[in-house]
């Protein structure tokens, strides 16, 4: 069968591939891109761990069609470090114990950045709204959740 | 296995390269029919998108709402015209699932999936649908006993009549993980009074059959009533009448009998 040429941003760099009918982009960036930091839970939807930005907003990756990226920005955790710098969100997860195996938290990261892009002053119940599609079996959630409060609030304080 | 993926632009020539083809499948926001091909279903060798722009359009301006079939759950949650419709959209997924997944997919969910369905067929909504020799509109109660056959036609819209009141729509989810999980069970109630009589109620149960249906009996023992105590109390013990749930993971059809005349009484009454 015939493959598809797509071409779109990788954390702001142009890519082109080709991919088959029907592949998804998770497996398109683990795969064809190299891009090892989406990690493949479920592939169901059910578990937030492959979850990138797509053009800023929060997308499962194992649930989006590859081809229907065409023409926009991806963005996954590869790309939120400033060289070798951590991404605020990346030093309070190590400051707060906020990743324990480490699987999910990726996909954390992307929804908690999804979460601050827009509102950089959430509310307790904010957070815990906009990891909700996340599954963590290690932390038991706290951990993560005063990370992502301690990140809005410039690592200062915890709200 | 790979697929073969057909866009196009326009909803007609969508809908005849769906009904020509038994293996197509309409994608929407992914959320069924990605998950189909991630864990290799077979049965689908072809996808069908389209682009059409009138997928995507709210109509709620007026007394009747439409809203296209590609419609997101998170774009009715900015909809303060929609500010009804917020409990069902905001009960489903995360917010990457409401992202993506469509009021017209939603129609096909499987339990314990399909909580905004539920709502739609309190609201005694019409679905539009395009199937290979031309456009129809079927009640929604019709389109779900008949879902299993719908796979061939592209479901364009779907259109209700905006609740009298904001106390004549009720939605309550029961899950076990909140904010997001799985219903137990999902009811949704539609009640206009009429002086202090209910006209025309309806009551929608979700993971209570195969696909949402209403709460006949339930209905029956509302109409014509005030909404009190014991009115209350006769929907609660007719709730169960002619439901046949299943088992799952989140629950057995043992404890969604017990519990789903508990919760229309808990709708029923109001804010708790």
């Amino acid at each position: 069968m015939a493959k598809t040429a797509l071409q779109f941003q990788h954390n702001g760099r142009d890519v082109a591939i080709f991919v088959d009918g029907g592949t998804n982009l998770l497996v398109a960036l683990r795969e064809l891109i190299g891009d090892m930091t989406p990690k493949f839970g479920c592939g169901q939807g059910g578990c937030g761990a492959c979850s990138v930005l797509i053009d800023g907003e929060l997308h499962l990756s194992c649930l989006t069609l590859a081809e229907t990226v065409a023409g926009r920005s991806v963005e996954t955790l590869d790309g939120i470090k400033d060289g070798p710098n951590l991404h605020p969100l990346q030093r309070a997860f190590a400051d707060n114990f906020a990743a324990q195996c480490g699987y999910c938290t990726p996909g954390m990261l992307m929804a908690a950045k999804a979460l601050l892009d827009r509102n950089p002053q959430p509310s307790r119940a904010e957070v815990v709204e906009a990891i909700s599609g996340n599954i963590c079996r290690c932390t038991g959630y706290e951990p993560i959740i005063n990370a992502v409060l301690s990140a809005a609030s410039g690592g200062r304080a915890r709200a | 296995m790979p697929v073969t993926v057909k866009t196009f632009t326009s909803t007609h020539d969508a809908a005849a390269a769906l009904s020509s083809d038994r293996s197509a499948r309409y994608l929407g926001g992914g959320t069924l029919v990605m998950r189909a091909l991630n864990e290799g279903d077979i049965s689908i060798s072809t996808i069908v998108r389209a682009s059409d722009h009138a997928m995507t359009r709210i109509d709620a301006s007026g007394s009747r709402i439409t809203l296209g079939a590609g419609v997101t759950f998170a774009r009715i949650l900015t909809e303060r015209d929609l500010a009804f419709l917020h409990a069902p959209a905001r009960s489903i997924g995360g917010p990457a699932v409401r992202n993506v997944g469509t009021v017209g997919g939603n129609l096909f969910a499987p339990v314990p999936y399909g909580d905004f369905t539920v709502a739609m067929l309190a609201l005694d909504a019409t679905v539009s649908v395009q199937g290979g020799l031309g456009g129809r509109e079927i009640p929604i109660e019709e389109f779900l006993q008949s879902r299993d056959r719908q796979a061939g036609s592209l479901v364009l819209a779907i259109s209700f009549a905006r609740p009298g009141s904001t106390e004549a729509f009720r939605y309550r989810k029961i899950a076990r993980i909140k904010p997001k999980g799985g219903a137990v069970i999902t009811l949704a109630a539609h009640l206009t009074v009429n002086g202090s009589r209910i006209v025309g109620a309806r009551v929608a149960l979700g993971s209570m059959a195969p696909t949402p249906i209403r709460a006949r009996a339930a209905e029956r023992a509302l109409e014509g009533r005030t909404l009190d105590a014991s009115t209350i109390n006769a929907a609660a013990a007719a709730a169960v009448e002619g439901t046949s749930p299943g088992d799952n993971a989140l629950a057995s059809a043992w404890y969604r009998r017990e519990i789903v005349g508990v919760h229309l009484r808990r709708l029923l009454s109001g804010p708790e």
